[in-house]
């Protein structure tokens, strides 16, 4: 067993509280990033068993879906908007300067996302699920050093 | 006495510093002594203004922005208490031109009221839709609806009425209404924004749609992507429900898939399962969620059920043109002065909507290319801006409404991207379920590369358009299919932005 993982005990005691319209696969895993953080690979024969389905089912619908993780989050977590109404505002700059100077950071993650409803606002960003509007590189390179010291800064 | 001031709980507010512009104002104001209350209203959708703060006055209200953190204590300093001026002031906020001429049905309420209050809600005109409806037999409703021109807002544009009507002819012992709130179309956010602002329109029209066609369970799809939306809905179902009106609705969040907007992709998801699209037949209106009756809409068509009840039908059709009748809620973005909501009876043309309410681009650039209708939406070029907004305009322009956002592009955009980019966003996005769609656009990528190298160009073009029609005619549903019309529009409309590597050499 890897250190920090939950048990199977611990994965079934997730499961048993879910709602009866919640025992569906989707919901049970995100149930478990929930808690965990993450769907560790352990969970899932605990959700095929629980649900009366296959293990292949279970990793089907986990490798779906671009919010299911399947490793521990980061420190922090940047996520940019990829989609048409940023990229008129600057987004693909945005993206490779923050690559760039974030390449090296253990911590950081950077990801592209397709749109958070901040079009008019854009180039939009989450950092640590705040949403973040009219970035550019400074505002970008600030809020990261808030988000590092634990504050929310906007 | 209490002064209300109004700063916007809106998610796009919040993104630009609302939070802590309301944090401060109720600080700053508490050490001056000021009797001041906040209430956190909806956007009222001028987001070039966020955050927007209004101060409520014996004359109206009025408004101040876009006010950042070290603004606050200038205007307390200025007497923002009783409405006094400052450099960002703004005046009556009802006498803005932007939303004077707006023509605000859906959104009537949407930043005006405490999203959460329902005594507000009812001041301002609400629940009169359902109080109507509960008093007429299911199919006077569905005639009623029918009668009103609405179509689907979502992008399909299918005659709503018509869904209703065989919603409620279907035998069932369980039918539901679904809200597909999954709204993935980049330049939209007007779901979001009712949602957020105004969440008891949604309800109310879901409790009516739910009376008309026999529903035993409403479930609103919300995207990831909108935490805020998501906690507004639920706290606002509880509220509904506990005042009475709502039966069994209940939100369930999406995880982060755009096809999952797809009405049969949302319908799997909602059961658990990979976000994978159905062929059809079956509809969804009579085998949808767990096989049962399923009547599937947009935030939007939902939205504007409570008005056309209370308001009655011959109303909301007299707005709007042709085939397209009521209003729609546009949504300008991209590189855009103003953006934001734009409410007004179809037929506006794309020239008042992005050079009149937007003010042209935010660059101060030309505008060289717009984006009407989200990712599958065609690219149209500045010589289209006369084109009247309404669904058949559109598609006989080589484009479509979608769910009504314009993004636009100035002169500095490269369509040969643009172009890559909607492949790109297709192999992202791809279900997987149909070969057209999943290879397509890996194929696609390919093939625009090769062209945008100059490597073989002119049989790249040829096989490219051969591509984009195999993608068109043999995929599944709209997502492999329509991703060919920004494609194909950019090689028409912007052939030059192809053959750029031939001039630099």
């Amino acid at each position: 067993m890897r250190p920090g993982v939950p048990t199977p005990a611990e994965i079934n005691a997730v499961l048993a509280q879910l709602p009866a319209e919640e025992r569906l696969i989707l919901p049970a895993l995100q149930a478990v990033q929930r808690s965990v953080g993450y769907v560790p690979e352990e969970a899932v024969s605990p959700v095929a068993e629980q649900l009366n389905v296959s293990r292949a089912e279970v990793v089907g619908v986990l490798t779906y879906y671009h919010d299911l993780r399947t490793s521990p989050p980061p420190a922090l977590d940047i996520r940019l908007c990829g989609a048409e109404a940023c990229q008129a505002v600057g987004a693909r700059y945005l993206r490779s300067w923050v690559e760039a100077r974030y390449s090296e950071d253990v911590d950081v993650e950077v990801a592209t996302v397709y749109c958070l409803g901040n079009c008019a606002l854009g180039p939009a960003g989450q950092i640590n699920g705040q949403l973040i509007g009219q970035l550019d590189v400074e505002r970008l390179a600030q809020e990261v050093e808030a988000a590092r010291e634990g504050k929310t800064n906007s | 006495m209490t002064v209300t001031i109004y700063v916007p709980r809106d998610s796009a507010a919040k993104s630009v510093g609302a939070d802590v512009v309301a944090a401060m104002l109720a600080a700053h104001a508490a050490t001056r002594g000021l009797d001041i209350t906040i209430v956190r209203n909806g956007s009222r959708g001028m987001l070039w203004l966020e955050p927007l703060v209004e101060v409520e006055t014996a004359q109206g209200r009025i408004a101040y922005g876009p006010v950042r953190p070290d603004d606050v204590d200038s205007l307390l300093d200025a007497g923002l208490a009783s409405g006094a001026q400052h450099p960002l002031c703004l005046g009556f906020t009802d006498d803005l031109p932007w939303l004077r001429e707006q023509n605000r049905v859906t959104f009537a309420r949407v930043g005006i009221i405490d999203p959460l209050d329902l005594d507000q809600y009812r001041e301002h005109g609400g629940l009169g839709g359902l109080e109507r409806a509960r008093a007429m037999p299911p199919e006077e409703i569905v005639a009623e609806v029918l009668a009103s021109g609405l179509r689907g807002r979502g992008g399909a544009g299918f005659p709503a009425g018509i869904k209703w009507r065989t919603v409620m002819e279907a035998e069932s012992d369980v039918t539901y209404v679904c809200c597909n709130a999954d709204e993935g179309d980049s330049g939209t956010f007007a779901d979001r924004m009712l949602m957020e602002g105004d969440p008891f329109t949604l309800l109310e029209g879901m409790a009516i749609a739910a009376h008309a066609v026999g529903a035993t369970e409403g479930i609103i799809y919300v995207r990831s992507e909108y935490p805020d939306a998501i906690e507004t809905l639920r706290t606002a179902i509880e509220i509904a429900q506990e005042d009475g009106w709502l039966d069994r609705v209940r939100v369930v969040e999406g995880a982060g898939s755009y096809v999952c907007g797809e009405e049969t992709a949302m319908l799997e998801s909602l059961e658990g399962k990979r976000g994978m699209v159905r062929p059809k037949p079956p509809i969804p209106a009579l085998e949808g969620l767990f096989g049962k009756p399923t009547l599937v809409h947009n935030v939007l068509t939902l939205g504007a059920v409570p008005q056309i009840l209370a308001g009655g039908a011959s109303a909301y059709q007299a707005i709007g043109v042709d085939r397209s009748r009521g209003t729609q809620v546009f949504q300008i973005s991209g590189n855009v002065a103003r953006g934001g909501i734009v409410e007004t009876g179809f037929g506006i043309s794309l020239r008042d909507l992005v050079e009149g309410f937007g003010a042209g681009t935010r660059s101060g650039r030309p505008i060289r290319a717009l984006q009407v209708g989200g990712p599958l939406g065609a690219y149209l070029p500045v010589e289209s801006l006369d084109v009247s907004m309404d669904y058949e305009s559109l598609a006989q322009a080589g484009g479509l409404l979608g769910h009504g956002g314009v993004v636009v592009f100035d002169d500095t955009v490269d369509m040969g991207l643009q172009a890559r980019f909607a492949m790109e966003f297709c192999a992202a996005e791809s279900c997987g379920k149909c070969t057209p769609c999943r290879i397509g656009s890996v194929r696609g990528i390919e093939v625009i590369d090769r062209v945008l190298n100059g490597e073989d160009r002119e049989n790249n073009l040829v096989l490219l358009q051969e591509l984009c029609e195999t993608m068109t005619d043999g995929s599944l549903c709209a997502m492999g299919g329509l991703t060919p019309l920004p494609v194909q529009s950019a090689l028409e409309y912007f052939p030059e932005d192809f053959h750029r590597l031939d001039e630099a050499n």
